[in-house]
């Protein structure tokens, strides 16, 4: 199994290891809970950091400018950023869980643009949007792109898994996993030639990756969406545990793997396919995350990776939020371009450490 | 086939209180297949089995290599379905029990490398746990002593906190072995669990599993390919032969009943009932005088058979050529390039030319 990192530097911990994994989650929180406020304060108009911790309370700013930006425009942006953050995160955990693959998550595997399929045939389909376009569309257009996108994820999910039974080598089924992104990203570049051109556009910068295009709306559907992925995937932390040696083993522990099997394929489906429906495909967070938790705790026990990894993967979504609109300044920088720079190292460096993943023998 | 080990079955009514251990009634094992018409078809590899493992022994299963050890295991562990027949543990039919119950009673090593990422040893045998956890899988204090139990009892309660990644082969199965303790089972069936280690942790890992099978009751079932050690140390041996009969008994019965030399002997390899070893198979081409003493005696005579050649009876008139010991790791060759030699490798290597 190469699902986690074989020879980790973590030597023998010198503090107890539930202390260490209770500091970690603690320093996490906080840390994320300093990024939210940080979050909603900067951006092209300022807001003073006390004010913000105010509004977030209930009172109105001293500025009622202030209250109505942070309300309407940056808080939106924050809590997509956290809540998509922690989904990416523990649908990657979840991932590598399930494939016993190091390199495993939505996005590599090709699940993101299987959500993205979803998305563009919704887009085409109907003439309804996802994220920046869905403005018009309120209520069952929503929850039909989440659905459009999370039916595409799970459709892809299903296939590589199935191919999994026969592909061993982690890196032989990321390729595999890369192609069959290929393919989804052609045929959705064959329907949007069917599509309208400004659609099209807009298309083209949703699958760059974006915090900012969500609404109250939006999230009144999404919140609902990825808090029931996470609460399946918090709830079968028990069951990821028993397959982290495997389904034989699994099996004879008493777990009905079938099941599980399905409850993880289904918890990511959801997580990935809302995600990706409102912010866009995005790279490497899935991946990444799961990873610095696990050695930042030093365990693979679910029931501290799973929590953890929600913080972390939303404590790094809030920081790529940050980097992407550079304060002072109106640019904002595409989601995909930040955390595929932070990303792609961190793959770099496990391949590297792991010999496993150079010599591509997983499980 | 050694009836020796099986009881009549009648007395189905005391058996309930006591741990009774594993059980085979006419077992078919081997697997589905499928056909295009969807007409499921059996490929039995084994069948009409009707064996018994019992509490406090080690019962070891021998065969050659595709004989179907591992199916059959697979089977009596509930990863396979049977295609006939049941398998009793401890007095439950298997295919009945619930998976969960089935895991308090029942736990196995496979032959799969795991990969332990970053668990701590302690974590891994607790994983054993499964079946006993609520439903969050938080451990309980009761919980923690089984698994500081189990580890101590493979010897491994010195490695509790490093991470599992870091273990030798042969620390790794003993804590694989502790996980399978951990599931508290009456039975554990162990897959080629000696297949990676070297001489010193096979003895060690085999020993270990017959001293738990007496000192705690359990019934130990174990396949392998280490023949010698095997038939040393187990208590019972089920013996897959060519034609796929399976023998059962004591290692004794079944060496007595040449049941091991036909499943293993080959061109090059013959069993020695008596030492119950196996030795190369090669007729001499020429006898050898040899006088040395009786320590070493067997050296000289391995060395020698090597080369093909034998040790002569005494006043061997065929003997024409003589080996004399001179003390130290000195020979005196008579014979052809007769010669002193200074070790069994110069002593070999003079008389590869007779």
């Amino acid at each position: 199994m190469a699902t986690m990192p074989a020879a980790a530097p973590d030597t023998a911990p010198k503090v107890p290891p539930g202390r260490r994994r209770l500091a970690v989650v603690l320093a996490l929180a906080a840390g994320t809970a300093a990024l939210f406020v940080l979050t909603i304060a900067t951006g092209s108009h300022p807001v003073p950091v006390a004010e913000v911790v105010r509004v977030l309370f209930g009172s109105a700013a001293e500025d009622p400018r202030w209250t109505v930006i942070v309300e309407q425009v940056r808080l939106p942006r924050a809590l997509t950023a956290t809540t998509v953050g922690a989904a990416l995160a523990v649908a990657g955990v979840q991932m590598q869980t399930l494939f016993r693959n190091a390199l495993a998550d939505p996005f590599s595997l090709g699940v993101s643009s299987g959500a993205s399929m979803g998305v563009a045939a919704v887009v085409v389909g109907t003439g309804g949007v996802a994220g920046s376009f869905t403005g018009d569309l309120a209520g069952l257009g929503r929850v039909g792109v989440v659905l459009a996108a999370s039916i595409g994820a799970a459709a892809v999910l299903a296939l590589v898994l199935l191919l999994s039974r026969w592909v061993k080598s982690a890196v032989t089924l990321l390729v595999i996993g890369v192609m069959i992104g290929s393919a989804a990203t052609a045929v959705v570049g064959v329907m949007l030639v069917y599509s309208r051109p400004e659609r099209a556009q807009q298309f083209v910068m949703w699958s760059l990756g974006n915090f900012s295009a969500t609404t109250w709306p939006d999230l009144h559907v999404m919140l609902p969406v990825i808090g029931a992925g996470l609460l399946t995937a918090l709830l079968t932390a028990k069951r990821l545990n028993a397959l982290l040696l495997g389904e034989d083993y699994a099996r004879t522990m008493g777990l009905n793997v079938r099941r599980s099997r399905d409850l993880a394929l289904l918890g990511t489906a959801l997580l990935a396919g809302a995600a990706t429906a409102f912010c866009g495909p995005i790279a490497f967070l899935g991946l990444a995350v799961p990873h610095l938790t696990r050695v930042a705790l030093g365990t693979s026990d679910h029931r501290a990776l799973i929590p953890a990894s929600m913080l972390a993967g939303a404590f790094l979504a809030l920081a790529c939020a940050l980097l992407s609109q550079p304060p002072g300044t109106d640019s904002v920088l595409p989601l995909n371009a930040i955390t595929s720079l932070f990303g792609a190292p961190v793959v770099i460096v496990f391949l590297i450490r792991s010999r496993r993943g150079v010599q591509g023998v997983a499980s | 086939m050694t009836d020796t080990m099986t009881e009549p079955a009648t007395d189905t009514a005391d058996r309930q209180d006591r741990p009774e251990g594993l059980a085979t009634e006419g077992l078919a094992v081997g697997y589905r297949t499928r056909s295009a018409r969807g007409r499921g078809a059996n490929r039995a590899v084994l069948s009409g089995l009707d064996l018994e493992a019992r509490a406090g022994e080690l019962t070891v299963l021998l065969g050659p290599n595709g004989a179907g050890k591992s199916t059959l295991l697979r089977t009596l562990c509930g990863l396979l379905p049977s295609l006939e027949g049941r398998v009793r543990i401890g007095g439950a039919d298997l295919a009945r029990t619930s998976p969960t119950a089935l895991a308090r009673r029942l736990a196995v090593v496979l032959t799969d490398r795991v990969d332990p990422g970053l668990l701590s040893v302690r974590e891994l045998a607790g994983l054993g746990r499964h079946p006993h956890t609520g439903f969050t899988g938080r451990l309980t204090d009761a919980d923690h002593a089984v698994v500081e139990w189990s580890l101590k009892a493979v010897g491994a309660g010195h490695l509790a906190d490093r991470p599992a990644a870091e273990l030798s082969d042969g620390e790794r199965q003993r804590v694989l072995t502790a996980r399978a303790l951990a599931q508290e089972p009456e039975v554990v069936l162990l897959d080629e669990p000696t297949a990676f280690l070297d001489v010193p942790s096979r003895v060690a890992l085999t020993v270990l599993l017959r001293d738990l099978a007496r000192d705690k009751g359990l019934t130990v079932v174990v396949s392998t390919h280490d023949l010698e050690l095997a038939l040393r140390v187990a208590d019972a041996v089920w013996l897959v032969d060519r034609d796929r009969h399976v023998h059962a008994g004591a290692p004794e019965d079944l060496i007595r009943s040449g049941a091991v030399a036909d499943a293993f002997d080959a061109d090059h390899l013959a069993f020695d009932p008596v030492s119950g070893t196996f030795g190369l198979r090669r007729t001499a081409r020429a006898a050898v005088a040899v006088d040395a003493p009786a320590d070493v005696l067997p050296l000289l005579e391995r060395a020698l058979a090597r080369e093909g050649l034998t040790v002569a009876g005494p006043g061997d008139p065929t003997a024409d050529r003589q080996v004399t010991w001179n003390g130290g790791d000195r020979f005196t060759l008579t014979g052809p390039g007769g010669a002193v030699v200074h070790s069994f490798h110069e002593l070999t290597r003079a008389v590869r030319t007779w």
